[in-house]
């Protein structure tokens, strides 16, 4: 007798399809650290350092070959001793800023870092120049003293009017 | 009046962002940068890929302007660009040389064999090494390198008629790179 897949044993199938997927698209490769600090500076680095092919994958996250290489060379790096800065300036000399998710400040990445907030300010600027503008337009109806008497009286007119067709 | 050119600015800002667009267009998003534009060649010895006891250092490229081309016989891009690179080293006596990069040795000398070997040498990096340190994210590219082994330009990606005519050639006949 065919029986009809229940939704648990569909959605239990797909969960383990996934975790699979998750498995295998994880760059796995083992490497021996000396010391836990080392670990954790070889792993802050390739979380830190963008893949040259993958746009945007930093070289821990991604499988390319390209990526597999700076991990070696990462991991050669911090093992022979090299500082931080060391490793992130060897790194750029090949490749250029573009492996730096966090750009450095320099003449060319200066848009980077100053662009938003000028901006900001620059929004600011408009914000309460448009404010400003309002209110003097609000106070000035570009009505001169004798054009705002005669508009008084018209108005004081037409509510006489208004009184006496409103009254039976 | 303020009004009135305050009413152009989108206008103006409609033409700037379709001047910015339109330079983008046939900009490669994904081509990065050299980083070692107008610097030296790295310092290498390698193996030639033909006689692996001869170890060829940057000085080899020095002398005539050049172009380094890095392939490897699992890269497609190669082959379809092989036929005129070849094409530019019997026709145009250009001076190529060849990286071998990230290959299996015996792979790529049947390559050549096949296909034909354009280049005056072929430096073989197994390990990426040179590679690494150039900066190569992908094959094929090609390196300009001038008569003092200074690396000019990289092109990423096929070699091909409009590629030469328009980038390549003239570079090479620059008097920056012949000097």
């Amino acid at each position: 007798m065919k029986r009809k897949p229940s939704v648990v044993s569909i959605l239990t199938f797909f969960t383990v399809l996934l975790t699979l997927w998750a498995g295998t698209s994880a760059a796995i490769d083992v490497y021996q650290f000396p010391d836990e600090e080392s670990r954790e500076r070889y792993q802050d680095l390739t979380w830190e350092l963008r893949c040259p092919k993958c746009q945007n994958q930093n070289i821990a996250d991604s499988n390319a070959p390209i990526a597999q290489d700076l991990r070696r060379e990462v991991h050669r790096m911090v093992v022979e001793g090299h500082s931080d800065k060391e490793i992130v300036d060897f790194m750029v000399e090949r490749y250029g800023d573009f492996v730096l998710y966090r750009p450095r400040m320099s003449g060319r990445t200066m848009i980077l870092w100053v662009g938003p907030a000028v901006l900001v300010i620059l929004g600011i600027i408009v914000v309460l120049i448009l404010g400003r503008k309002n209110k003097v337009s609000q106070e000035n109806d570009g009505l001169s003293e004798d054009e705002r008497n005669r508009l008084r009286q018209l108005l004081d007119e037409a509510e006489h009017l208004s009184d006496k067709t409103d009254k039976p | 009046m303020m009004r009135r050119v305050l009413l152009f600015i989108p206008l103006v800002v409609i033409v700037a962002m379709f001047l910015l667009f339109q330079q983008m267009i046939g900009h490669d998003p994904s081509a990065l940068e050299l980083a070692r534009k107008d610097k030296p060649m790295p310092e290498f010895a390698l193996p030639d890929l033909h006689d692996t006891q001869r170890f060829l250092t940057q000085n080899d490229l020095k002398g005539k302007p050049m172009l380094l081309n890095v392939w490897a016989t699992w890269c497609p891009s190669c082959r379809v660009e092989h036929p005129y690179l070849l094409k530019l080293a019997r026709e145009n006596g250009v001076k190529l040389v060849g990286l071998n990069y990230k290959d299996d040795r015996d792979a790529a000398l049947e390559w050549l064999d096949k296909l034909d070997n354009p280049y005056a040498f072929v430096l073989f990096d197994a390990e990426g090494k040179l590679g690494l340190d150039l900066g190569v994210y992908g094959a094929p590219e090609t390196y300009v390198i001038d008569a003092n082994g200074i690396i000019r330009y990289r092109h990423v990606g096929v070699v091909n008629e409009k590629v030469w005519k328009e980038i390549l050639e003239p570079l090479l006949q620059t008097p920056g790179a012949s000097s």
